[in-house]
């Protein structure tokens, strides 16, 4: 089964960006050099601007697989967003070797 | 020119009776004066350690490390709905008594009763011993001598408080007037957490000092706003709309024009996409009328107010209708824990959720950059090159902390004369 809901098949190569932590979002941000962080969010951002109305309607409450999944994809496009808008870099500068990390974090 | 009005005395220092010329951080670099903070402060005040709900039903119950007052803690809820707070130790041997895998991480769940690991002793949730394993074999052991050892306990408007002095002042009293004002905000509405934890390598009040005053917002997390954006921020440089104390306590109230943004220019890509960012989701949930105790100035323009609640217990309002606190736990005097927990009301569909993310998001990279500094700024007040520190009138709630905290420690000190002063083995 496609991992995302048809209108989206284009953003099958992505699937593995579909990560219900935020902190293996986050890490794999950090794995990925830039140029491939660029190529996701070249591919994914359009796709958030025209599904706003769609995800407006997709209520939480018994979510399905595949829209679970793109809410997935979205928040890692949210993580990436910052080294691709802000950064130009994948750690947030000034950062060093300081770390926060998630401990309780809700589902879709 | 002040944008924003100051007291009659011509300054926020001046007001609050606080001396203006610079101030030393030798109680933020001494071992020593950490050991006379974990008894004067740590073991004096009421410790916020969670939330009720995080005690959903009765049997539900979480442990909490407070390294600070030297112990660790169970609270669950008992047979009859009530909470009620213990020692982690079990009364045979001392072994730690909840704990999974690693006895040093917190844990949470649900229960009837807890079971040592050691030998099998069981405790009930109202912390009575119900059993002992083999108990024939002991010298006239009366199970009614051996519950658990209790901790006061009490809750503020859904926050449970621990405190270790068994003559404390109830919490509410504690809680003051600050507290008051805030005590009917619907917490209880925001159910929707996201939690995040750091080890710091900072003294504790460093971190504090840092999130009570935002005249570093403007320069340190410049590049978190678009370049022009970011120039013009510099330029008005940082005021509050008002400060307030109440004893110990404190509130810093702020200006908040980002949520949303008066332009959609001033805003990255995706904060314009999800309508959202630093400040929160830009379209509030309806929570009803907010209590008079925020907006303290009646500003207009009013975004957010921080709170601190004596010693460690931050709570940060903001105008889109969401919460975050902040705690800071002592493990030394260079070290702690930091604990950042954003609050929302649950989102009903996948667009409200990734709003929320956003804001979540924005948070923690903010928090890396103020997180990393803290230990930059450590390291060199500990060198001893330079002893004095100018601070200005948007500082003022530093002043008001650290010497909280001597007088905490002055105080205990009078009152405990003759005690010696711990000296801690770490270097």
């Amino acid at each position: 089964m496609p991992a995302f809901p048809d209108a989206y098949a284009e953003l099958e190569p992505f699937a593995d960006w579909a990560l219900p932590s935020e902190s293996d979002r986050y890490a794999k941000r950090l794995a990925t050099p830039m140029s491939e962080l660029q190529a996701f969010y070249d591919a994914v951002f359009p796709r958030l601007e025209d599904s706003t109305d769609y995800l407006k309607g997709v209520p939480l409450e018994g979510i399905s697989e595949q829209d679970r999944n793109l809410v997935w994809l979205f928040a890692s496009l949210v993580t990436v967003s910052f080294p691709v808008e802000v950064w130009r870099q994948p750690r947030v500068p000034d950062s060093g070797a300081s770390s926060i990390d998630v401990v309780v974090e809700p589902g879709p | 020119m002040p944008h924003f009005t100051k007291p009659a005395e011509g300054s926020w220092t001046e007001h609050f009776g606080l001396a203006t010329e610079p101030v030393s951080y030798d109680d933020s670099i001494s071992p020593e004066h950490f050991e006379l903070e974990r008894d004067a402060i740590f073991r004096r005040t009421w410790l916020n350690v969670g939330r009720v709900e995080q005690l959903p039903r009765k049997g539900s119950y979480f442990t909490k490390e407070l390294d600070a007052a030297r112990t660790s803690v169970i609270i669950v809820r008992d047979k009859e709905g009530r909470i009620r707070a213990f020692h982690n130790i079990c009364r045979h041997r001392g072994n730690k008594l909840v704990w999974n895998d690693y006895p040093k991480e917190e844990t949470s769940g649900s229960c009837r009763q807890f079971t040592c690991k050691y030998h099998g002793w069981r405790y009930g949730l109202e912390g009575e011993l119900t059993f002992v394993q083999q108990e024939s074999e002991f010298f006239d052991l009366d199970k009614s001598d051996f519950g658990l050892a209790p901790i006061t306990v009490d809750e503020w408007a859904g926050f449970i408080f621990v405190n270790f002095d068994r003559e404390a002042q109830p919490l509410k009293e504690y809680m003051g007037r600050l507290g008051a004002g805030i005590e009917a905000y619907p917490f209880d509405k925001m159910t929707q957490v996201h939690k995040y934890r750091a080890e710091i390598g900072s003294n504790w009040k460093l971190f504090i000092d840092a999130f009570m005053e935002f005249y570093h917002a403007p320069v340190l997390h410049a590049k978190q706003a678009t370049e022009e954006e970011s120039r013009k921020l510099q330029g008005y440089g940082y005021e509050a709309l008002a400060y307030d104390v109440d004893g110990p306590h404190a509130v810093v109230s702020s200006w908040g024009g980002m949520a949303p943004p008066k332009d959609l220019s001033m805003v990255k890509p995706i904060e314009r996409v999800l309508r959202s960012g630093l400040f929160g989701v830009w379209d509030a949930p309806d929570i009803g009328e907010l209590p008079e105790g925020l907006n303290p100035s009646g500003h207009p323009s009013w975004g957010e107010d921080s709170f601190l609640f004596f010693p460690n217990f931050m709570v940060l309002i903001w105008k889109p209708n969401w919460y975050l606190t902040y705690h800071y736990w002592p493990t030394s005097y260079n070290t702690h824990i930091f604990e950042g927990t954003l609050y929302f009301v649950p989102p009903a569909n996948a667009y409200e959720r990734l709003q929320q993310e956003l804001a979540v998001v924005s948070f923690k990279e903010y928090g890396l950059q103020d997180g990393n500094t803290l230990e930059a700024t450590q390291t060199m007040i500990e060198s001893g090159a330079v002893t004095e520190f100018p601070l200005c009138d948007q500082e003022v709630m530093l002043r008001h902390l650290h010497r909280a905290c001597r007088e905490y420690v002055a105080d205990h000190q009078q009152a405990t004369p003759g005690t010696p002063v711990r000296v801690s083995a770490a270097s």
